[in-house]
């Protein structure tokens, strides 16, 4: 009795700790098999980091979290894809507000062709929040998160576009936040910026997964030890290992993932 | 023979022929506008305006047939552009891409190259007797509306597909809907486009004359529409009407006449032209 009660317990933290779980998925677009059968869990409040030569599936098994992929033509799924237990891909699943609690930030930035205010407030507008009060403490609260605010608090009204493109990818994330989700996607965030602003985003990246479940796709080898705390290595559609980034980086189990991590291929 | 020379001749050979042929074109389209011009200009004043038209050349004036014009303008703007609009959104957003999808867009664009008149017979059809509009300026403008359909949809699907797809995804990734990221983010986006593609369209519909003539507008009215089920002339048919006349006088009218319908059109260009730019620019 008291044993099965300890069980449950038990049961009920991994849970908490496994934001996101797959079992068993297979994509497919058309006749390709991007992914080939993964089970994976993600822990909450923790940043996981994608790594594997192009190609391998990062940006498809990332986007199935948020169902970014249901556009494509031809994409098809096998298996469950959960967040707190919750198959996503279920008919009864209300897409949009999964994007609510899933926010993503995409390799290049951008943002609306529209002023600061409103990119940030968009995600809010659109669920009908009209208040203007309201929306000001939001954009502020979202880009003081960033670390934006004081650089364009006296330009919310200008083009978001004449914004340099590290203060551009602050924004993107600003306008994630602004919704308040609690996953955050992000599919190689920094390729297209400068060492400098890929440093911003990388401390910002650690001071959000106190709040959040970060999930990163990126090719820097540095970045994926500097931010992540667990990594996965992909290769043609399979998870080839998962485990804690100091462990993966430093003795990884396989072979394949020691030729990728030291540069021997890919 | 050198080859590189004679490759080199060739080049030279070729611009010359290019230069020519780009010069025939403008300097005929000069000589035509010139001829009009002088045959014209000196025949426009505010009369010229403002008077209704008459048996009298030099007391004839186009009011009622610009005025027919002004208002099949319009109608034809209210009827075709949310319909165009509505047409290209579903076919470019919404649509499955499939076979029947295809079929549709290949049909569309055919439709742009349909000759004008036949566009006039089926408005004659529907709208002047099976609708029973009567030859008013609401069945004109309801039949050139079907006629500049096509080149709406397919510039606004242009411009609609000109957004890029960042901009959708990031739409998407907020929680947007379909519907919320075409009207905040598509159509804004690629209004400065769908205007130049409407202008454009309508610019062609101001100079049409077949259809009209085939649905009943008339040669000869008295007075300026003021409804829309009132009948109605436009500019290119009082302009066919006058050149039809054997008194110099009516041809001097209808010189001056097409001065001011080419100044329409013109302007309505460069309005087209102006908003591309200016579009162009905001998209870098
Ligand atoms: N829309 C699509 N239609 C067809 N095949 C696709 C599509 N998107 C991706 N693929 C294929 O699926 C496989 C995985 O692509 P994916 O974009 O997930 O790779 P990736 O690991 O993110 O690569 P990269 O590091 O270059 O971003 C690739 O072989 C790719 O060609
Ligand atoms: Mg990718």
């Amino acid at each position: 009795m008291v044993k099965e009660k300890k069980e449950n317990i038990i049961d009920s933290n991994l849970q908490r700790k496994h934001k996101l779980r797959t079992k068993g998925v297979k994509v497919w677009y058309d006749d390709f098999m991007a992914i080939k059968g993964i089970d994976m869990n993600i822990k909450a409040n923790k940043v996981t980091a994608f790594i594997g030569p192009s190609g391998c599936g990062k940006s498809t098994f990332l986007r199935l979290f948020n169902r970014m992929n249901d556009y494509v033509d031809g994409f098809r799924l096998e298996g469950e894809v959960t967040i707190d237990g919750e198959n996503i891909y279920k008919k009864k699943v209300n897409v949009e507000q999964l994007r609510k609690q899933v926010g993503m930030v995409f390799q290049k930035p951008n943002p609306f062709p529209k002023s600061i205010f409103e990119n940030v407030a968009y995600g809010l507008k659109i669920q009908g929040l009209k208040d203007k009060k309201f929306l000001q403490e939001k954009v502020e609260r979202s880009l003081k998160r960033v670390a934006l605010w004081d650089e364009v608090k006296d330009d919310l009204n200008k083009s978001a576009l004449a914004l340099s493109g590290g203060q551009q990818q602050r924004l993107c994330i600003a306008r994630a936040l602004a919704v308040e989700p609690s996953i955050i996607l992000m599919d190689e965030p920094t390729s297209a910026l400068d060492p400098l602003s890929t440093s911003k985003i990388e401390e910002l990246i650690y001071e959000l997964k106190k709040d959040y479940t970060i999930v990163i796709v990126t090719h820097n080898m540095q970045q994926a030890s500097r931010v992540s705390d667990y990594t996965a290595f992909f290769y043609l559609g399979e998870l080839i290992e998962y485990d804690k980034t100091k462990k993966l980086f430093t003795n990884p189990e396989k072979k394949q993932t020691e030729n990728y991590i030291t540069g021997r291929f890919g | 023979m050198n080859n590189i020379k004679k490759n080199r001749w060739k080049d030279q050979a070729f611009k010359f022929w290019g230069i020519f042929c780009t010069l025939l074109g403008l300097v005929l389209l000069a000589i035509f506008i010139g001829s009009i011009i002088v045959d014209g200009v000196q025949r426009i004043d505010w009369d010229f305006l403002t008077s209704l038209p008459s048996r009298k050349a030099d007391r004839a004036g186009i009011y009622t047939a610009l005025m027919g014009s002004v208002w099949v303008l319009v109608l034809t703007t209210i009827i075709a552009l949310p319909v165009g609009i509505a047409a290209a959104i579903y076919l470019e957003e919404y649509a499955k891409k499939n076979r029947l999808s295809s079929l549709l867009e290949v049909n569309i664009s055919n439709l742009a190259g349909v000759p004008s008149i036949i566009y006039g017979l089926l408005g004659l059809e529907i709208f002047v007797r099976i609708m029973q509009m009567g030859a008013s300026v609401l069945a004109g403008s309801f039949t050139l509306a079907l006629l500049i359909l096509p080149i709406v949809i397919v510039s606004t699907r242009e411009a609609i597909k000109a957004v890029p797809k960042s901009i959708r995804d990031a739409s998407f990734a907020l929680g947007a809907s379909k519907w919320q990221t075409v009207s905040r983010q598509l159509l804004p986006a690629s209004f400065g486009g769908i205007l130049t593609g409407v202008i454009l369209a309508l610019s062609r519909a101001v100079g049409e004359t077949a259809p009209l003539i085939v649905i009943g507008a008339l040669t000869y009215v008295p007075f300026a529409p003021k409804s829309p089920m009132d009948e109605f002339s436009v500019l290119p048919i009082q302009i066919f009407n006058w050149i039809s006349r054997p008194q110099h006088g009516f041809e001097v009218n209808a010189a001056a006449a097409i001065i001011i319908l080419l100044l329409i059109t013109f302007m309505m260009n460069g309005i087209a032209v102006y908003f591309r730019n200016k579009w162009q620019r905001k998209l870098k």
